[in-house]
Formats: structure tokens, sequence, C-alpha cells
């Protein structure tokens, strides 16, 4: 019998395939995200929204926040780990949370390492702007990967941007011959045996979500019409009128995005979605999407 | 043969893939519409919760009842178990409750205690790599129960006619066998009706 092998860990990411992952901050919340059909929560003490207006160092959740939620539903309790802090995501394990996000909206802690994802019983999900950022941590040991996108903004640009170019770049390397890969390898800062397994089956070796400025249920069709495996939603639910309305919205879009009758009838009467951020507005220091490497 | 996966949530692709490679045709069903050109049916793992409420609101949970009720085979996975069972234990509401056992969510613990392990599988010749994730467990069956296989003495595959359960994912491995067990009851049910 053996716990936290490569195929337990992915394998637990896969059981989140087509779902959607709800930011919560609270029991409540957790619970309503639950009903609505979430296939896992984030317990946080900031979405990434607040995160931003609120500025300064943001770091892991008090750990009575995140054991409130655990304590409360019966699906997936995540919870977020700054970059390169090998502590604060041995304390999540060790409270027994199901998945740790090695996360960008949390200000960075070492800016040259990230944390050794292989050294944990629990799975990883890490962020990734392109393929080799994306390998890069898989590599490290994380076993799911979601776009970075721009969190908080509630604008889907970056996300798509993400999602377009990892996606672009697996075709590429699955159209190169055996002998370029070493070459692509070097280029993209990855290792040639992962590489090859792109090559191979034509996507990554673990799954992909979107994630990072999700603020409608067309926002998250989109995303797994581009490709997700399924969507992150972080401010987009309980920042708008109707969490409730908007959350069982989102989880409905995101099973049929295919259905745009079913997707213009949940959107009716929805109420405002959060209010978003024009990208351009951001200062380089306050895109989180640049963090980590 | 046409086999069906049902596609709300969760590992769709895995078994369609473990089915092909055991010699019959997958399809993703997300329409209950789709049940009729089908000849078996996998309910696969995923968040049985989220399952559960995207069967009720699109409809499959009388679909699915009806398809079994003319002897069609259905086999669920870990959260598809769940979703099967006539009883699940905790105050939940069951779902199809369309197999006479009882079930313990989240059985072994939470994520940290999700494991892989090697079983002996009743009508398998060789054990199984069996990966067991965040599983449920059967606590109690009925007569008309069949138990396959056990992990430290606790009940982790059955079958009830044409019905089959694990709690665990046959399909995160190469190894298609209990998928071609399954195709081997669609076959039998075939010559018997």
């Amino acid at each position: 019998m053996e716990t936290g092998t490569s195929r337990v860990k992915r394998g637990m990411a896969e059981m989140q395939k087509g779902g959607v992952i709800m930011d919560v901050m609270n029991a409540e919340q957790a619970k309503i995200a639950e009903a609505a059909g979430a296939t896992a929560v984030m317990a946080l003490e900031r979405v990434p929204s607040d995160i931003r207006a609120a500025g300064g160092v943001a770091r892991m959740a008090d750990p009575t926040i995140i054991e409130e939620v655990m304590k409360v539903v019966s699906i997936p309790v995540m919870a977020k780990a700054r970059i390169g802090h090998y502590v604060e995501a041995k304390v999540l394990e060790s409270l027994g949370v199901d998945y740790l996000d090695e996360s960008e909206v949390l200000t960075p802690a070492d800016e040259v390492f990230h944390i050794d994802k292989r050294d944990f019983t629990v799975p990883f999900v890490c962020g990734a702007k392109d393929l080799g950022e994306a390998l890069r941590r898989i590599s490290e040991g994380a076993s799911m990967i979601r776009t970075k996108g721009e969190p908080g903004t509630g604008n889907i640009v970056e996300a798509v941007r993400h999602m377009r170019l990892i996606n672009s770049q697996i075709r590429k390397v699955q159209n190169m011959s055996k002998d370029e890969l070493y070459a692509e390898a070097k280029n993209l800062g990855v290792a040639y045996d992962l590489l090859l397994e792109v090559h191979e089956n034509g996507k990554l070796p673990v799954v992909n979500f979107a994630a990072g400025g999700v603020a409608t249920p067309a926002d998250a069709a989109l995303m797994m019409h581009l490709g997700a495996d399924g969507v992150f939603v972080g401010s987009g639910i309980f920042k708008s009128d109707n969490p409730e309305k908007f959350a069982r919205a989102i989880v409905e879009a995101t099973t049929h995005y295919t259905d745009y009758k079913l997707i213009a009838e949940v959107s009716k009467n929805l109420g405002t979605p959060m209010k978003g951020i024009e990208i351009s507005k951001l200062s380089a220091a306050e895109r989180m999407s640049d963090r980590g490497w | 043969m046409k086999v069906g996966v049902l596609a709300l949530q969760g590992a769709v692709a895995e078994h369609i893939r473990s089915i092909e490679r055991a010699g019959a045709e997958g399809v993703a069903v997300k329409l209950p519409e789709q049940l009729s050109e089908l000849d078996g049916l996998i309910i696969p793992g995923g968040e049985s919760t989220t399952i559960g409420k995207l069967m009720r609101k699109y409809g499959f949970i009388e679909a699915i009842r009806a398809f079994a009720a003319q002897g069609h085979p259905v086999f669920g996975t870990c959260a598809g178990l769940i979703v099967m069972a006539k009883e699940i234990e905790g105050g939940e509401e069951p779902h199809l409750a369309l197999m006479d056992i009882q079930v313990s969510r989240n059985a072994f613990g939470r994520q940290r205690e999700s494991f892989e392990t090697d079983l002996d599988v009743k009508g398998l010749t060789q054990p199984l790599r069996a990966v067991f994730i965040r599983a449920p467990l059967i606590t109690a069956v009925g007569d008309q129960v069949d138990v396959l296989s056990t992990y430290k003495e606790e009940i982790v595959t059955a079958r009830q006619g044409h019905l089959l359960v694990s709690s665990f994912h046959p399909e995160l491995t190469d190894d298609c066998s209990l998928h071609a067990y399954f195709l081997e009851m669609i076959k039998s049910k075939a010559g018997a009706v």
C-alpha cells in the first residue's frame, strides 16, 4: 500500500475535471459553494480582489479558517501557500488540506526557488503562463496546472492568453521531429523527458485548469471551449450580487459549455458581476502573473 | 458494442480509453436521450455531490433507472458507486438508489490517506492495481449482492446481477481487466435477453 504516489496525486486532479473550484472565506460560503455543485473549495482569508485592495504582504490563511471550512464540507478543501514557502505548505499539509496551491496570488517568499513538491503526500496545483513554466512546475512535482490569468481582476483576457499560448506551444512541440526536441527543451528550460511526453501525447502530463479572471458563466464556458479541463473561480462568485445563483450558473455553464441556449438561460438576471479591472491599468508591481518563473 | 460514460463531471476520458482498450466503443454521455443507443453505462469518479446534483437537474435519475430496469449493465466507480447506492451514511439523500448497498463516503480519510495497492478481484485472473482516492467503502450489502473484493476486510468491489461497483479507480491504470469484465457482463446479458 502506497500513499502520495504520483498516480494518486494526479488522479485526484483527474477527478476534478469538468468541475468548478471556488474561493471561499468562511464556512457559510463553503456551504453555498458545495450546495451549488463546486467540486472543491479553496479556503482563503481574502479573495484576490481584496488582496489587491488591501496591499501589503499576503500570506497563508489563518488555520482556523481552513479548519472551519474542512469541518462543514465533504468535498475536497484546497489552500494556498506562498511561492517557495516550504513551511507554509507543510503546515497546510499537517492540517489535512486535500490540495495545495503554490500561488502567485500571495506574495512570493522566494524569488528563485519554488517548493520541492515531490516532498509532499498531498498534491499541488501551480500556475503557469506558458508551456515552459507548466513543465518546470511538473518537474518539481506539481500534479495539476492552472493558468495564472490575472487574479482578482474579473478580466478574462490574461487567462485566455495563457491558455492559448500553452496550447499553441503544445501543438508546436507535437509537430516537431524528435531530434528538434533537445534544442526545444533548452529553449523552454524544461526537462527533455517531460517534453517528449508532451510530444507523444499532445497534452500536458497533468490536468490543466483555467484560473485568474473568470467572472461570468460565459467566461467559464469560454475557457472550457479553449481546452481547459475545469475552472477556478476566485473573486467572481462572492464578489457578485447573488453568490448562490452565480455559483450554480457557473457550474452549469462549465458542464454544458457548448450548450449556448443553456448558458443564455443561466445568465439571466444574475445581477451585477464583480466590477472588473482593465489590465493596462495595473502597474508592473500589481501584476500577479509575473510572480514565479 | 457501445458503452457510455456519464460525462457531467469527473474522469470521463480515462474510462473511454479503458473501454476502447478492452475492445468496445466508448461514448461520452451528456444528455439522457443518448442512453437509447447504448449497451451499458459507466458512472465515473468525480465529486458525487456535483454529479448527483447535475444528474437531477438534467433528468438522468429517471433515465438511468429506466435504462438499468431494461437490464442494461451499469458500472459505478468511486463517486459512481456512491450515486448507485440505496443508502449513504450520514443522512445524504440517495441518488440513483439502484443497488442494495450501504456506503460510507471518504471512508479512508482525506487526500493524504489516498493510496494505491494490489487487489485480488473475484472473476479476474491477475491482481489489479487499485487506486483509491478519497474513496468510499461499502459498509453493508443485501442478499442479492456478490462481494468481489475486499481490502483490509472492507468491501471495495461488488456486483448485483447487471450492476457493478468499485470504490477504487480502475480507469487510472493501463490494466483494463475490470472493464473487460464489465464488457462480459454486457455480452452475457445480451445473450440472455
